[in-house]
């Protein structure tokens, strides 16, 4: 069965300065990305990265991943926002 | 006609595609359900798929877009994405202005 650190590990070793939180019940999981790659770049290409990270794994192990990805400037207004 | 202009054809022929699990009276997915609301709350009109009634769109459908999780949303022939984008853009705005922008 899938767990959370499994998906933590294949995102991580394939998505260059990542940093991943992942929670979740071996069906469904949950994930926070940041990674340095994503700047500049569109919701949907952040999350296609993270898919192409995951690759074959996506198809056969994960049935539904939930995510929510941003770069390391938006982690900060972001954090602001929450003050 | 092979499934990725069969799919083509779709998109092209509906300006706001859902390729969801089951249909939006009865969703077969929590996230297929949630798509289906976030439209019904921007009060569009949409077509839907139901990929679990055909399985060759079921994989073809992630091949086409190179995203390998249903739902998907197109608007005028372009992937939006699953039902967490959709979500995110419902709840910024961007999603009415897309859906807006169309009707002009």
């Amino acid at each position: 069965m899938v767990t959370p650190e499994n998906i933590k590990e294949w995102i991580e070793k394939n998505l260059a300065e990542s940093e991943v939180k992942v929670s979740g019940d071996g069906r469904h999981f949950d994930a926070v990305i940041v990674c340095a790659e994503f700047s500049g770049k569109s919701r949907l290409q952040q999350h296609q990265m993270v898919y192409a990270a995951l690759g074959d794994k996506m198809k056969d192990d994960i049935h539904a991943l939930s995510m929510q990805t941003m770069a390391p400037e938006d982690r900060v207004e972001e954090l602001e926002v929450n003050k | 006609m092979d499934i990725s202009d069969r799919i083509s054809q779709v998109i092209a022929e509906n300006s706001v595609m859902l390729f969801m699990k089951g249909s939006p009276d009865f969703p077969q997915c929590g996230f297929s359900g949630r798509a289906v609301q976030i439209l019904e709350a921007c009060g569009v009109e949409f077509s839907s798929a139901d990929v679990l009634m055909d399985q060759e769109l079921r994989e073809g459908i992630k091949e086409y877009s190179n995203w390998p999780t249903i739902p998907q949303l197109y608007i005028k022939g372009e992937l939006i994405g699953g039902s967490d984008i959709m979500m995110e853009m419902y709840q910024n705005g961007e999603l009415k202005q897309k859906l807006d922008a169309m009707k002009d």
